[in-house]
């Protein structure tokens, strides 16, 4: 079962979305001044500034912006992983998010850019929060 | 040209010869380097009263550095953009001598990056937490895949290819086996094969994240060095010709919802620059650009005006970059990150080796060079970072 470095808290910003997490739902913003999509979490909208965000619930898909294969990783939460694609995912809602690109049976293949994935929930060996990561569809 | 600023000029340099050093401390390499830097400029050490630190070292910085130096300077600034401070901090040099705040200003860097076995491109263990952290540390991003996806997506977006890439590496080592000191750091870091490369020698080496082969990342190296900027009354004594400072533009660029990762801070930086130096850039002699990757350079040549964008591939073909290449600019003639050295914050050997080639100095010399760019990157190129842009004119 996979290892992952968790997120660390108190992190103000952070904190909803991984509490989200737990209940497998992807969230992220949207201003209720200027209809501004705000990713990744924060207190403010980054477009105008506004304080008045709504938290809304992804339908989880997507397509790969685009992404690269880690084959060398010191950290020993990766070190022995092999090969892994990480990669930046378009949801459809208009947000870029950082996750991997799972379930291929070659990343140095089968990933490419526009790849349409969706997202699953990684459950950990240890730690309270499955991670969101993407298996093309 | 009559009209371009004389207002500062480079007037003083040096470069820490060494690449692996465990006998000095970076504080120490600092000091003697702004020493040395001050005795190249025919200055004294009480004549400086600009200092301008990155906050490196061992406790650096507005607060450290003047007191480990004993020196009493009237501007005091701790710009730190990662490896495009020295290019911040030198245009604000060039303002601060402009309004008179200061006349003698000195940059310096110091690093021990390489016997301290610093892990810089790939990951290490964070435990701190912030807005950024939390959403990246699951993932197993590391420095060389953050530039490394710039890379996939230049590929896709614009069909340039891993040979078009590895050109950049091949140009950069030619230069490098003509430095003696770019040499020994490939021999002191125990490189397999301190030799020109091919493109083949590149695309055959280990890939680190693809498509980013290890020939195409920097090295982890020690060292630092200095530089003394002077207003125009004073570079008018230095013992130098001095390397004037004609033009400069910052900006930022960070991971943003629907943004265009193949497109840098420097696609804002340069304009302003060039503007300020009223100069285009296919009068430009020498680009001096921060090669961590060979995507940095690909995507700055083109951010910087050299080229079209999406078609670096093209301007760097068939060694065209080379300083013994007439027709066209010659790039990072002292070896570069790439095989030269890279400490970790490289912005200030750009800056060094741009006023090698304005003064006739460099181990790649292009004969008659009179002006420079040099482009410094901080921070990560697929993330957040920031760009800095310096032109450089001799007499
Ligand atoms: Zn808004």
């Amino acid at each position: 079962m996979p290892n992952r470095p968790m997120p660390v808290f108190p992190e103000p910003d952070t904190q909803a979305f991984w509490e989200a997490a737990k209940r497998h739902e992807l969230t992220y913003q949207q201003c209720n001044s200027c209809r501004g999509v705000v990713f990744t979490p924060r207190a403010h909208c980054t477009a105008c500034g506004s304080l008045d965000l709504a938290t809304k619930v992804s339908r989880g898909e997507g397509e790969v912006y685009t992404y690269s294969v880690v084959r060398q990783n010191r950290n020993p939460s990766f070190a022995d992983l092999g090969a892994y694609a990480v990669a930046y995912i378009d949801l459809d809602e208009g947000f870029r998010m950082l996750s991997n690109v799972v379930g291929v049976n070659d990343p140095t293949k089968d990933v490419h850019c526009g790849q349409r994935v969706r997202v699953e929930w990684e459950t950990q060996e240890s730690g309270d929060y499955p991670i969101p990561v993407f298996r093309p569809i | 040209m009559a009209s371009q600023s004389r207002t500062a000029a480079i007037v003083g340099m040096y470069e820490w010869p060494k690449r692996l050093d465990r006998d000095v401390s970076a504080m120490q390499i600092k000091a003697a380097s702004i020493a040395k830097a001050l005795e190249d400029a025919g200055l004294k050490w009480s004549d400086v009263d600009g200092l301008y630190d990155a906050n490196d070292g061992e406790g650096g910085g507005g607060l450290g550095l003047a007191p480990y130096l004993g020196l009493r300077p009237t501007v005091i600034d701790t710009t730190a953009v990662g490896g495009s401070a020295y290019e911040f901090q030198t245009a604000h040099a060039l303002a601060d001598i402009a309004s008179g705040k200061c006349n003698v200003a000195v940059l310096s860097y110091g690093s021990k990056a390489a016997s301290q076995r610093i892990p810089i491109g790939t990951g290490g263990a964070s435990a701190a937490s912030n807005w950024q952290s939390n959403m990246e540390n699951p993932y197993g991003h590391t420095l060389v895949s953050s530039y490394a996806m710039v890379a996939s997506r230049h590929m896709h977006q614009y069909g340039s290819t891993p040979e078009q890439l590895a050109e950049i590496a091949v140009t950069t080592r030619y230069h490098a086996m003509r430095n003696p000191q770019a040499v020994q750091a490939m021999n002191d870091l125990q490189f397999q094969g301190v030799s020109e490369v091919s493109i083949e020698d590149v695309l055959e080496s280990r890939m680190i994240a693809d498509p980013l082969h290890l020939l195409e990342c920097c090295m982890v190296s020690d060292g630092g060095g200095a530089l003394v900027i002077a207003s125009a009354d004073v570079a008018r004594n230095t013992r130098k010709k001095p390397v004037w400072i004609i033009g400069s533009g910052q900006a930022t660029k960070y991971r943003e919802n629907k943004g265009d990762i193949t497109t840098s801070a420097a696609a804002q930086s340069a304009p302003i620059a060039f503007g300020e130096a009223q100069v285009r850039p296919d009068e430009i002699d020498i680009a001096m650009i921060y090669d961590s990757f060979t995507i940095t350079v690909a995507v700055m040549l083109e951010d910087l005006g050299f080229c079209k964008k999406g078609e670096f591939g093209d301007f760097v073909a068939g060694g065209r970059l080379r300083f013994d290449r007439p027709g066209a600019l010659a790039l990072n003639t002292d070896g570069g990150g790439l095989s030269s050295n890279h400490p970790g914050m490289r912005g200030l050997f750009l800056l060094l080796e741009a006023t090698r080639q304005l003064r006739g100095e460099s181990t790649a010399q292009v004969p008659g060079a009179r002006l420079a760019v040099a482009h410094g990157n901080g921070g990560y190129l697929g993330h957040t970072h920031c760009g800095g842009t310096i032109i450089l004119a001799a007499d």
